[in-house]
């Protein structure tokens, strides 16, 4: 696997009972870049990005973060690298309803040990960035559908992580709330120089990316390398 | 949509009268706005003097032109070139982009690669629009925007076809 890779899966097989999700799948990702995977539904995009977090363990290959083998750690290992390494948005926030939006925010920096004083502070910050000034004292049921996925956005940026995992972030925003989110995103991550795995069915979503990839039958497949090869007609049908 | 590109992969089937690539291009590409006798000819005509056919001696029987075309190696270069470069990603490529898949298919080329090729250069484009959102005021992005959703829809097609190659490809063979 190449120098400046920071996230990979080399050869992932991954079946749930008799059915196979991933049958051979490999990806490189570089160390800040934002990567985009489509495919249908059912192609097993989601099962990958569930590898490459180490939220399931593949049954064949390799995954690879900053270096080490990710599969091989024990779940306790796996689970420290997902709170302290890694930041998740899914397609609907998911915050937690009994908490403030700041505390949602604060929540990876508090799981992780920093004291809460600290924790909000740093909460409160992103949310000027994220245009919600004044609204950190809410409740998830308090907020839209857009407001609620930007507290998620912040809370998976919120600690730093090397990798952002995006699984159809805007799946459930209409298209101008959607668009902010990817926007905030894609600057955060950016500023931040975080790594983003976006699986989104959507090409304007997908289009925030420097790159897609796409999941077939279980196989990654890379656009940028579909040219045909030149010369391959078959000449017979020629007249002489 | 190029006619001399596609007469000329129709004659990459099999060599050809001028009447049926006519009735071949009315009834897979035509969609109610027939070639014209005329066209056909004067296309034949330029393509036989451009080296891309080659025009066989003329037969006895009705009709004007009762010559039969065949497509020479310049030809058939020009047809793989045409079907495997992507289109510049721009609104209202429908007809181009549904012949090259009709055509890919008839010739047993690779119809699904020249889409994900066509995909790759819509997404590109995509990427720089949003970009130009990024940056740019209101009315850039609303121009913006429009060119995204034709792209948009344009690749949706794409992802349909791409499901459908098979099925399509019996058609066109049958």
């Amino acid at each position: 696997m190449s120098g400046g890779m920071i996230i990979g899966a080399r050869d992932v097989v991954k079946s749930f009972g008799q059915t196979p999700a991933l049958r051979g799948a490999s990806l490189e990702v570089q160390q800040g870049e934002i990567v985009a995977v489509m495919g249908p539904s059912g192609s097993g995009k989601s099962t990958l990005l569930h590898c490459l977090a180490g939220i399931l363990t593949p049954d064949e290959g390799e995954v690879w973060f900053a270096g080490q083998r990710l599969d091989t750690l024990t779940e306790t290992q796996r689970s420290e690298v997902r709170r302290d390494k890694f930041g998740f948005v899914f397609q609907s926030g998911q915050l937690v309803p009994e908490l403030t939006a700041e505390e949602n925010v604060a929540l990876p920096l508090l799981l992780g040990g920093t004291r809460r004083a600290a924790a909000l502070a740093q909460a409160r910050d992103w949310f000027g960035r994220i245009g919600l000034d004044g609204l950190g004292n809410r409740r998830s049921g308090e907020l839209s559908g857009g407001q609620a996925q930007r507290v998620a956005l912040a809370r998976g940026m919120v600690n730093g992580p090397q990798v952002l995992f995006a699984d159809e972030p805007t799946g459930s925003l209409d298209s101008v709330s959607g668009e902010l989110v990817m926007s905030l995103m894609t600057r955060a991550a950016r500023e931040q120089n975080t790594t983003v795995i976006l699986v989104t069915h959507d090409a304007r979503v997908a289009a925030y990316a420097d790159r897609e990839v796409i999941v077939r039958d279980g196989t990654v497949s890379s656009l940028t390398g579909a040219a045909p090869s030149a010369g391959a007609a078959p000449s017979s049908r020629a007249a002489r | 949509m190029s006619v001399p590109l596609t007469l000329l992969g129709l004659l990459e089937r099999e060599p050809s009268h001028g009447y049926d690539l006519k009735r071949d291009y009315d009834t897979w590409f035509g969609r109610g706005k027939p070639l014209p006798y005329g066209q056909v000819y004067a296309t034949l005509s330029r393509l036989a003097r451009d080296g891309k056919a080659i025009a066989g001696p003329a037969e006895h029987g009705e009709g004007p032109d009762r010559k039969r075309y065949a497509i020479t190696e310049a030809g058939i270069a020009d047809v793989e070139h045409w079907l495997s470069e992507p289109a510049p990603p721009e609104p209202h490529l429908q007809t181009v982009l549904f012949a090259k898949v009709v055509l890919a298919l008839m010739l047993d080329r690779p119809a699904d690669r020249y889409l994900d090729t066509q995909r790759a250069a819509h997404l590109q484009r995509m990427r720089e629009l949003t970009a130009l959102k990024e940056r740019g005021d209101l009315m850039d992005i609303l121009l913006a925007d429009h060119g995204l959703y034709h792209l948009e829809a344009d690749l949706r097609w794409m992802d349909h076809t791409a499901a459908r190659l098979d099925m399509l490809a019996q058609e066109v063979h049958q």
